[in-house]
């Protein structure tokens, strides 16, 4: 789409100058250097002593870890940039957590779809192969410090390479499934998969 | 709900070129783009158009804005833009487009900050907020004056509020800050300094669905006297924007 000669042109529209970085920027997306908050309803309130994360579903081996569990699972750094289906990217950040490889090593999952769920209620479907494969995690910390309530303490799903609504916050577990199944914002107009390097912000997208 | 437009959950529109048939000036910051579309689809109060610019050299610059017109008004749509001092599109908009240029847009999306005709229903907007609710108080004016619809609307000034003409009974206006309360043509209801509990107390509805559209922190602020007010969280629908997060 980026390579596309243009049909329309903007009269007096020359944009912002092309900085270092605009490589990184999916088409659509502008540099932010803050981090929005987008939630669509109050934000839950999880201490880490009601937390816990669960995996279920279609699995040989149901899995829960409470947050003291969680803690001592092998966890790692991730560099990453962000990108917002509501046009916003943020480059060079970094999380810390664990991988959902890790957590899938013992569950047996049995399906190749699963459906994230959260404190709260929020939803959101991935395929297990955006799962797998060293490209999501459950990130506890951001940039260094516990990560903060409203983007989506104290655990959150990460999953860096699709918009970042894919990345549930207040994350409680994964469901594995033998179908696919939209999740929230997949039921509310937002296309199912997400991908931002091919502009997949809509249904039919 | 009978009277609502019956709008089915259409394929997302295509790119399109809509014609730039007015522009007015509603506050010194914000200002409404009258597009016409040669695509229309009938949208749901609550819902946003994007829009593209392209610059002569392929580069390309989205953002979303929400509808504010009703979709009886057919062939159109109404965006208010809030000028943002950094803001690459809404200067843009406010600085360079004229009546009779061209702009990109396709829409209209989403479906959950969306008002289908529920009832009774509280609309709590700050600042450019007001923007989606006013879409939904426009549409059940013109097709169910009668039904329950409230706005609480957060502005700083009296020069900022948007729509200042069309805020009537169903609407008080919160001002943050101005110091006297000299009524102001059009608004029914003034009241001076910010929304506090006792006051979204006193507009709840025992029933029905809140719509909270502002900044993050207006947003956490209302949805916290809602849920004080006895607003169970699936009652309450929000949408937030600007002053990004603490994490810098």
């Amino acid at each position: 789409m980026a390579d596309e000669k243009p049909t329309f042109v903007s009269r007096g529209f020359t944009g912002r100058p092309r900085g270092p970085g605009a490589d990184r920027l999916p088409p659509g997306q502008y540099l932010e250097r803050g981090f929005p908050v987008l939630t669509a309803g109050p934000t839950p309130r999880v201490e880490p002593a009601e937390w816990s994360f669960r995996i279920d579903g279609m699995v040989g081996n149901e899995l829960e870890w409470s947050w003291e569990e969680f803690g001592r699972l092998p966890a790692e750094e991730i560099p990453c940039d962000i990108h917002c289906v509501t046009k916003w990217s943020k480059l060079g950040t970094s999380f810390h957590g664990v991988s959902v490889d890790t957590l899938l090593e013992s569950a047996q999952p049995q399906g190749e779809f699963s459906m994230a769920y959260s404190f709260g209620g929020y939803t959101t479907n991935l395929a297990l192969d955006d799962l797998t494969g060293g490209r999501a995690w459950v990130v506890t910390e951001h940039e260094g410090a516990p990560l903060p309530r409203e983007h989506g303490g104290p655990a959150r799903l990460l999953v860096p390479h699709l918009y970042f609504w894919k990345s549930a916050k207040w994350v409680r577990g994964l469901r594995i499934m033998d179908h696919d199944e939209p999740g929230f914002w997949e039921s509310n107009g937002y296309n199912n998969r997400g991908d931002p390097w091919k502009e997949e912000r809509y249904w039919t997208d | 709900m009978d009277g609502l437009t019956a709008v089915a959950q259409r394929a997302p529109g295509r790119w399109q070129i809509a014609d730039v048939e007015q522009i007015r000036v509603e506050t010194p910051r914000t200002k409404t783009f009258r597009l016409r579309l040669p695509m229309w689809v009938p949208h749901l109060p609550g819902q946003h158009y994007d829009v593209r610019l392209t610059a002569p050299d392929g580069y390309r610059a989205e953002r979303s804005y929400s509808i504010a017109s009703s979709p009886l008004d057919e062939g159109v749509v109404e965006l208010t833009v809030d000028r943002l001092d950094e803001g690459e599109v809404s200067s843009y908009f406010h600085d360079v487009l004229i009546e009779g240029d061209q702009v990109e847009v396709r829409g209209p999306f989403a479906s959950y900050f969306v008002w289908r005709g529920e009832e009774p229903v509280l609309l709590v907007g700050g600042g450019s907020g007001v923007v989606p609710l006013m879409c939904m108080l426009r549409h059940r004016r013109q097709i169910a004056p009668e039904l329950p619809m409230r706005l609480l609307y957060s502005a700083r000034t009296r020069a900022e509020v948007i729509y200042a003409d069309e805020l009537g009974a169903d609407a008080i206006v919160a001002l943050t800050r101005e110091l006297e309360g000299v009524p102001t043509p059009g608004l029914a209801r003034v009241h001076l300094g910010r929304i506090f509990p006792g006051l979204i107390a006193a507009e709840a509805f025992d029933s029905g669905l809140a719509f909270v559209c502002g900044s993050n922190p207006f947003v956490e602020a209302i949805t916290h006297m809602l849920l004080a007010a006895g607003y169970a969280p699936e009652r309450i629908r929000t949408e937030r924007f600007g002053p990004t997060g603490s994490l810098a």
